[in-house]
């Protein structure tokens, strides 16, 4: 069925699942959205399975008008928005009819948000996925992001019997410096002082930001004396923190495959979405884990989504 | 240099979903057997908990999934695997031909590539589609494969300054590597011809022509040749 017709396609709007995995060996990043968290909980709130495709919307929101009757949810960053003119909240269901038109703001907080709609952003799936590779000019619409005019499908499906309210404790805070848990490693014996270096000083989002990775600017992370300064090109991890030559790091994302830089420490996976949500000029600062501890993290957060589900 | 082969693999943490295992440290074909050899094992096999195995050069990583398995588990299976070798079979391979039109508007730079070797076009033609190349892996951009075997006469730097759009088909050298461009990109390789067949096709079953440790051989062929077999669809 058709689901909206984009009025105004907002900074950057892609379709987004999951990701489109299994193709990494052959160059093919893995993509998908990168604030798993608010994609998970969008569809949660839509009554979906957290593997539909969901819109990731960038700094600047779109303005759609629907064409069909159905429940739309919008999570993550922290975006005004209005339906037909009239305040309207996120991290909640809300019905909309054919004729209604949603209007999301500049974001006020955070960079990334997610919408959901019933049964999920209907695209044809390209090996696998409805993730958009913009890079590689494929999946999700057409390959690109999202441009006036255009008018997008949904699957459809039962609408809820009642609203979906995430409760206020559970909403993120989106703010303008963040702590990320990292695990030393894949090369973490390249460097010596360069660790506590990492680990002890504050590092700020650069202009040169995007699905690919980040960019950060700080106190240089040396390589240690007689380790050389680039390895053999091995496969890149979402969350890897490369040490380039000139010594800045750089947060490894979605739309990366191979790499030929140390990674001095990986960001663990639950902790992409909070990097996701900074933008140019916030700080980051990194604490070290062990592994033990990153596994435990991550089977919290299944048990967070989990409590979010029973109590929507 | 010599190349090391490790006696036993060398593991390293890549987060809480990513385990790396090293087989060698430097660009080599016997370690790139090995990294090839326990992929295919491993694709074949399915251990629990693994979501995806991506060879590289001299190294495999896997992405876990740690409610199903652990590094230590999947150490203790690659030892396992690396002990019963009589499974590995890394000489599996196929010569996939890919026809290039060699300069003229398709290879800019083959000018350079003459000016550096001090070779006719037509001899940089014949010794850069002479050897069968070894696909060490595929990365960078969809179906780019990393090539072994450049005869040395054709080592050329890049480009000074990069371009901001490559054709894709576009066949290049830079330094001791020759590739080719399977979607368009900005880069800085010394262009000296173009292939015409679609090398990544997201839109087929199978997208890509070739896999690591497949080899290539290039086959000159002309521009009219070219254009008969230019594929009507596009990326």
């Amino acid at each position: 069925m058709k689901a909206f017709e984009v009025l105004a396609p907002g900074g950057f709007t892609t379709v987004q699942d999951k990701g489109r995995f299994g193709f990494q060996q052959m160059g093919v990043p893995v993509c998908g959205v990168l604030d798993t968290f608010a994609c998970n909980t969008a569809n949660l709130l839509v009554g979906n399975d957290t593997h539909r495709a969901v819109l990731e919307i960038t700094v600047m929101g779109p303005s759609l008008k629907f064409l069909s009757s159905m429940d739309i949810a919008v999570t993550g960053a922290k975006m005004e928005m209005t339906m037909n003119g009239r305040a309207t909240e996120q991290w909640r269901s809300i019905r909309v009819k054919s004729g209604d038109v949603l209007t999301i703001s500049q974001v006020q907080a955070g960079c990334r948000a997610c919408l959901a709609v019933t049964g999920g952003i209907k695209v044809p799936p390209v090996m696998g996925s409805c993730s958009t590779y913009v890079g590689g000019g494929f999946g999700g619409f057409m390959g690109r992001s999202l441009q006036a005019g255009d008018i997008l499908d949904a699957h459809g499906g039962n609408l809820l019997t009642r609203d979906r309210v995430v409760p206020e404790k559970l909403v993120p805070e989106y703010l303008s410096h963040v702590m990320l848990r990292a695990v030393p490693g894949p090369q973490d014996d390249f460097f010596d002082q360069g660790a506590s270096t990492l680990f002890t000083t504050r590092y700020m989002v650069t202009p040169k930001a995007d699905r690919m990775g980040y960019r950060l600017q700080g106190e240089k992370i040396p390589i240690k004396q007689g380790m050389p300064k680039s390895i053999v090109s091995e496969p890149s991890m979402p969350g890897g923190i490369q040490i380039p030559a000139d010594e800045q790091p750089i947060i490894l994302l979605v739309e990366q495959t191979v790499g030929g830089y140390a990674k001095i420490a990986t960001v663990i996976s639950t902790d992409i979405p909070k990097l996701a949500q900074t933008t140019p000029g916030d700080t980051i600062s990194f604490e070290r884990i062990d592994l033990k501890t990153a596994h435990q993290i991550y089977y919290d957060e299944k048990e967070k989504l989990a409590k979010i589900l029973a109590c929507i | 240099m010599t190349a090391t082969v490790f006696e036993k693999p060398v593991c390293r943490l890549a987060g809480d979903r990513g385990f790396l295992v090293e087989f060698g440290d430097s660009i080599d074909p016997r370690v790139n057997a090995k990294v090839r050899a326990m992929a295919c094992v491993l694709e074949k096999e399915k251990p629990k908990g693994i979501l995806e195995v991506i060879p590289t050069y001299r190294s495999l990583l896997f992405i876990y999934d740690p409610e199903q398995t652990d590094p230590d588990s999947l150490y203790l299976l690659v030892e396992k695997l690396e002990n019963s070798r009589a499974d590995m079979d890394p000489n599996t391979f196929r010569i996939v031909e890919i026809p290039v039109c060699y300069g003229g508007e398709f290879g800019p730079d083959i000018g350079n590539v003459q000016k550096a070797s001090g070779l006719t076009q037509e001899q940089v033609i014949q010794v850069h589609a002479a050897p069968e190349y070894l696909i060490y892996m595929v990365g960078f951009t969809p179906g780019f494969a990393f090539l072994g075997g450049l005869d040395e006469r054709l080592f050329t730097p890049r480009l000074e300054t990069p371009r901001m759009v490559v054709p894709k088909g576009s066949v290049g050298i830079a330094n001791n590597q020759t590739g080719m461009y399977p979607i368009a990109s900005p880069g800085g390789w010394q262009l000296i011809g173009r292939t015409p067949l679609n090398l990544f096709a997201p839109w087929k079953t199978n997208p890509f022509l070739y896999r690591a440790g497949d080899k290539i051989k290039f086959v000159p062929i002309s521009e009219s040749e070219y254009n008969r077999l230019a594929p009507k669809e596009t990326l």
